[in-house]
């Protein structure tokens, strides 16, 4: 399984790609349906997601909530702009830092991949200073940083 | 919460011709004439370009005689792949959840039609 990868395009895109072995319905129900997506979408250990609305219809949004034990917690929200089941997804999503961040608009698409799926997640930020802003400070502090436990484990 | 500035060389590298004269100063040190050789740009485009790089603090430039050998900045540039690699990382964890559960997943459905 080639691991994930992480690109810039342009000044304002983040084009993330990973391959999973299950098939693209089942990678794309894993991003859609709620009690699927609490159990994975976590970020480092020691966070869960208490809260997870989720309605990927067109029209619909969704609300994630992180919390960890130490009383911090963490909200993203998002509207669905387009879903084709089993291969593409569109939607608008934000932090709230508490204040939200500029929506960014990511395209995910499910392709078969041999025996497995090609996911490809295209995030399109407003603008070149927003992308570094999400980069340099917003994601960081979403996935809050575990990091340092993380890459010690990876050695 | 501690914030990187990363503004700066983000904006730098969001250019293509910027990405690969990095990419081949990371190689070792090179002047003007010897960057601008795979680029169909003039020498004053790729100065600018330099400058670019300079000022987000990527690359910096000395004076031998005549020449402006440009180097890159091994610490911004680390700081910048470290950065991305450490996303990766968090995004990674996530992700590898996601193949146990669906491993799980196909499991479950061997289960529901166990082979004889």
């Amino acid at each position: 399984m080639k691991p994930l990868e992480l690109k810039l395009k342009g000044d304002t895109q983040v084009i993330v790609t990973r391959r999973f072995a299950a098939s693209p319905e089942a990678v794309f129900r894993a991003h859609v349906e709620p009690d699927l997506i609490r159990k994975w979408m976590l970020g480092p250990d020691g966070w869960t997601m208490p809260e997870c609305m989720a309605d990927f219809r067109p029209g619909g949004s969704f609300r994630y909530v992180w919390a960890n034990e130490e009383g911090e917690s963490f909200l993203i929200t998002g509207e669905c702009i387009a879903c084709e089941p089993f291969s593409r997804l569109e939607h608008v999503e934000r932090m709230h830092l508490p204040d939200p961040t500029p929506d960014n608009h990511i395209v995910t698409t499910f392709d078969p991949d041999r025996e497995g799926t090609l996911m490809t997640m295209v995030m399109t930020l407003p603008s070149a200073e927003v992308r570094s802003t999400m980069l340099g400070t917003g994601m960081e502090r979403g996935m809050e940083v575990s990091y340092q436990r993380l890459e010690g484990l990876l050695g | 919460m501690q914030t990187l500035d990363l503004n700066a060389p983000f904006a730098a590298l969001a250019d293509p011709t910027r990405r690969a004269i990095l990419s081949r100063l990371c190689q070792g040190e090179a002047g003007v004439m010897e960057l601008a050789a795979p680029f169909k740009l003039s020498q004053p485009a790729i100065s600018r370009h330099l400058k670019v790089l300079e000022n987000a603090g990527l690359i910096t430039r000395r004076v031998d005689r005549t020449r402006r050998p440009c180097k890159v900045v091994p610490e911004a540039v680390d700081e910048l792949t470290s950065w991305l690699s450490n996303l990766r990382v968090a995004m990674e964890a996530n992700y590898v959840r996601l193949d146990q559960l669906l491993a799980q997943g196909t499991k479950d459905e061997n289960n529901e039609t166990p082979r004889t």
